[in-house]
């Protein structure tokens, strides 16, 4: 059986001991090649959860695993390049080009300058930006998709063991979300990459998600299949975070069964 | 061109060069100092709050006191040194301070992002923090080049030569055009390199790297000029203000004299104070060192301590001052003696305390004087100030403020029985005019001023002795009274000049327009009345 790639063990986050921990004792783990999505609302502490899995937040207590190794006895720095991280406002260095960006990680671990730039260029091949097209541009230069691609591009550089996705596609218009969210599911399944993505949007991680986990106030309250969560849901908050998507795909299929003449008792 | 314009540019290789030789490396160092600075203010609290509030503190000192302070700081040694210290300090806050600024100022997001692609924190600070902060910091460099540009013209006064020299000279001679000169080229070259920087911030975000190189190179070789003359100084000659206490006195020996002339490749520096006088006497030693051989170095417009303590300390070789103000300010003596008695005492005690040589006296006094209209003089028979006293209490007297305040004018007050006369302040420029018009009767000025002929006045005499002699004396740092070709040169200044004889040089300077280098040779010749 494979080594989970991401796995935690009771992990408590306390910023300040007189309150209520931003994450109490929460236990989850991401098989190999899966994507799992930490949803909630703000505050539910699922982003706390997604930076101490590369320590950019440290846990105040439990163990975190990655490929099998506690994160704690790793050097943090040499922890994060094996980690690919997509960014919420995607977080491309706006003095460097879209190569340079890319090529980030690559260069940090010191990786030979033909290596690089034959990974740089493949990559953005894969993410449909033609490299020399793009490659000398400045982020500046890119719409607001292209620069979410060379975001994906710079997370898988440096052939990381797993990705962390924070709000990867929260400042985009609703085709471009699309279009994305598709094209990462593709790029997901032909490169088997284990992610997990933070999102306050159930309708994204129930596209996206082989796997929902809850939070709710620093607690996780269910984690399970888009479909456990549709059938079962733990409890009433869970119950009513995916009723929306719920409610969504019920209006659309009812207007599918609508003719036109009654459109306009809808509003 | 006009002679007088010629004569402006003629001198501007060598201020121009001395400006850039303070002003562009001391904008570096401050770079080099400021930008480590301000990283560590904002990697460390405990150190920002006291670093800040040093800076800005040495901030609000006047410019004109700081460059004074290093001089004192540094033990006398004026040139160079101070002004260049003075000048560093002056660019320190603008750049810690944008530097501070423009790393707070980096966006939270782009921080977490250069940590999670695993940068270590002096990658973060080198490749995303100080990038995105740059041109921040540049705008703070920009505004250091603009202050120590221009604060540069300031360090005239502590023997370093700039383009103040312009500004100052032409403030003491009251030459507009020089004045305007001055400023004319500090501005030209603050804006230069505000430019050329400026140029480098837009070709780098423009990613013209071809640009970029030119304006660097451009800003190199002003480095390089400015700093050429520095080091090319401190080897060829081993001093020139940076090096003090080296032995100039070698080529002294008896044999050197007779095949050599005298002062062959001896670099002479003469020291001045900034008033007109003190230009045509720097002048007239000039000649003399030049004519035995050597070089003149002129550092102008000297603050009066300032260059005292530089020719104790040998920093400057020779230069004029007066025995009334020795003193007063240098013995710390509070009540007067005979002028020939003083002539005597000053000589001894500043050889005792600080082994400088009074080599003698040029002959005259710029003492204060009282002067009236000379129509008044002969009609009224006024001769000496003894006879203003039956007048006295329908007289008005022009003068400085500051003259009113001082003990001299108590002790003529009560000498004379001149407690009744009625005082007018006024500034020392407009006094003469104001006695020639007539708005007072008579103006306390000083005896060598050139305006007393100029406006047609008359001095009276001072029988009682009551004003302190001021007599003009040649004085010798501790080396270079050693010189002994120097002191030959000199010599022939010594009891030449009567006090008519500098009124009118200074008069041909002050009110003709005459340049002090020609009016120094004219008194040289005897005939210093141009007329």
């Amino acid at each position: 059986m494979n080594v989970p790639a991401i796995e935690l063990e009771n992990v408590t986050k306390a910023y300040d001991p007189g309150k209520p921990p931003a994450v109490r004792a929460v236990s989850l783990s991401v098989a190999q090649g899966e994507v799992l999505a930490l949803v909630g609302g703000s505050g539910s502490g699922k982003t706390t959860t997604l930076k101490m899995i590369n320590r950019l937040i440290e846990p105040t207590s439990g163990s975190i695993r990655v490929m099998g190794d506690e994160v704690t006895t790793v050097d943090p720095v040499l922890l994060r390049r094996s980690i690919g991280y997509a960014f919420q406002g995607v977080g491309l260095f706006p003095h460097l080009t879209v190569g340079t960006n890319v090529a980030v990680t690559p260069h940090l671990l010191g990786w030979e300058a033909d290596r690089i730039r034959a990974r740089v260029d493949e990559l953005l091949t894969l993410v449909d930006l033609p490299p020399e097209i793009y490659r000398d541009r400045l982020p500046a230069e890119l719409s607001g998709g292209q620069r979410q691609r060379v975001g994906f591009a710079r997370a898988l550089a440096a052939e990381p063991r797993a990705i962390l996705m924070d709000e990867p596609f929260g400042a985009l218009d609703p085709i471009t979300r699309d279009a994305l969210q598709t094209e990462f599911r593709d790029l997901q399944r032909k490169l088997s990459l284990s992610v997990v993505i933070v999102t306050h949007d159930m309708t994204e991680a129930v596209l996206l998600a082989d796997r929902i986990a809850v939070m709710h106030e620093g607690v996780l309250r269910q984690l399970g299949t888009p479909h456990e969560l549709l059938t079962a849901p733990a409890d009433d908050y869970v119950a009513q975070l995916i009723e929306t998507p719920r409610r969504h795909s019920d209006f659309i299929e009812s207007l599918m069964h609508t003719d036109s003449s009654g459109a306009g008792e809808r509003s | 061109m006009s002679p007088r314009l010629q004569l402006l540019f003629e001198q501007l290789p060598n201020l121009l060069g001395g400006h850039l030789s303070l002003a562009v490396p001391a904008i570096f160092v401050g770079v080099l100092i400021s930008v480590p600075l301000g990283i560590l203010c904002v990697k460390s609290a405990a150190v920002r709050g006291p670093v800040m509030t040093v800076i800005s503190l040495v901030q609000t000192v006047p410019s004109i006191a700081l460059l004074a302070i290093m001089v004192a700081v540094l033990g006398g040694t004026i040139g160079y040194r101070p002004a260049f210290i003075a000048l560093l300090v002056y660019s320190i806050l603008p750049i810690v301070r944008n530097t501070i600024v423009g790393l707070d100022g980096v966006d939270p997001a782009m921080k977490e992002a250069a940590r999670a692609v695993g940068m270590r924190p002096a990658q973060q600070l080198l490749k995303v923090e100080l990038p995105l902060a740059f041109p921040v910091i540049l705008a703070g460099i920009r505004t250091a080049t603009v202050w120590v540009v221009g604060i540069a013209t300031l360090s005239t006064p502590v023997g370093a030569p700039s383009l103040g020299n312009y500004i100052f000279s032409g403030l003491q001679l009251r030459d507009w055009q020089r004045v305007l000169f001055g400023c004319v080229a500090t501005m030209t070259l603050s804006l230069v390199l505000d430019q050329l920087i400026a140029l480098i911030e837009t070709s780098l975000q423009k990613r013209r790297m071809a640009v970029v190189w030119a304006a660097t190179a451009g800003l190199a070789t002003l480095l390089f000029v400015g700093l050429a003359p520095q080091l090319f100084r401190s080897t060829a000659n081993g001093f020139a203000g940076m090096a003090t206490g080296k032995s100039r006195t070698s080529s002294a020996t008896p044999g050197a004299v007779d095949k050599l002339p005298p002062l062959a490749n001896q670099h002479i520096r003469i020291g001045a104070k900034g008033f007109t006088e003190q230009l045509i006497l720097t002048e007239l030693i000039a000649d003399r060192v030049r004519a035995a051989g050597g070089m003149p170095k002129r550092l102008g417009n000297m603050g009066s301590t300032i260059v005292f303590d530089a020719l104790a300390k040998n920093t400057v070789d020779v230069y004029v001052d007066y025995t009334g103000t020795l003193w007063s300010t240098v013995l710390k003596e509070p009540e007067p003696i005979g002028r020939a008695a003083m002539r005597v005492a000053v000589a001894g005690r500043l050889y005792d305390d600080y082994g400088i040589v009074a080599l003698g006296s040029l002959g005259f006094e710029n003492t204060y004087a009282l002067v009236v209209q000379a129509d008044q003089a002969s009609s009224r028979g006024l001769r000496t100030i003894a006879d203003l006293t039956p007048l006295a209490g329908q007289l008005r007297i022009g003068g400085d403020p500051e003259f009113f305040g001082r003990p001299e004018w108590e002790r003529v007050r009560s000498l004379y029985g001149l407690s009744g006369i009625q005082q007018v302040g006024m500034d020392s420029t407009f006094m003469y005019q104001a006695v020639a018009d007539g708005q007072v009767d008579v103006a306390a000025g000083f005896s060598t001023d050139g305006r007393i002929d100029a406006f047609n006045l008359a001095v009276l005499d001072d029988p009682e002795e009551a004003f302190p002699p001021y007599d003009a004396v040649l004085l010798l740092s501790p080396e270079a009274a050693e010189n002994r070709p120097l002191v030959a040169a000199l010599r022939p200044l010594v009891n030449r000049f009567s006090v008519a004889e500098m009124r009118a040089a200074n008069r041909s300077v002050d009110e003709d327009g005459t340049t002090p280098r020609e009016a120094a040779q004219l008194l040289w010749s005897g005939n210093p009345v141009a007329e």
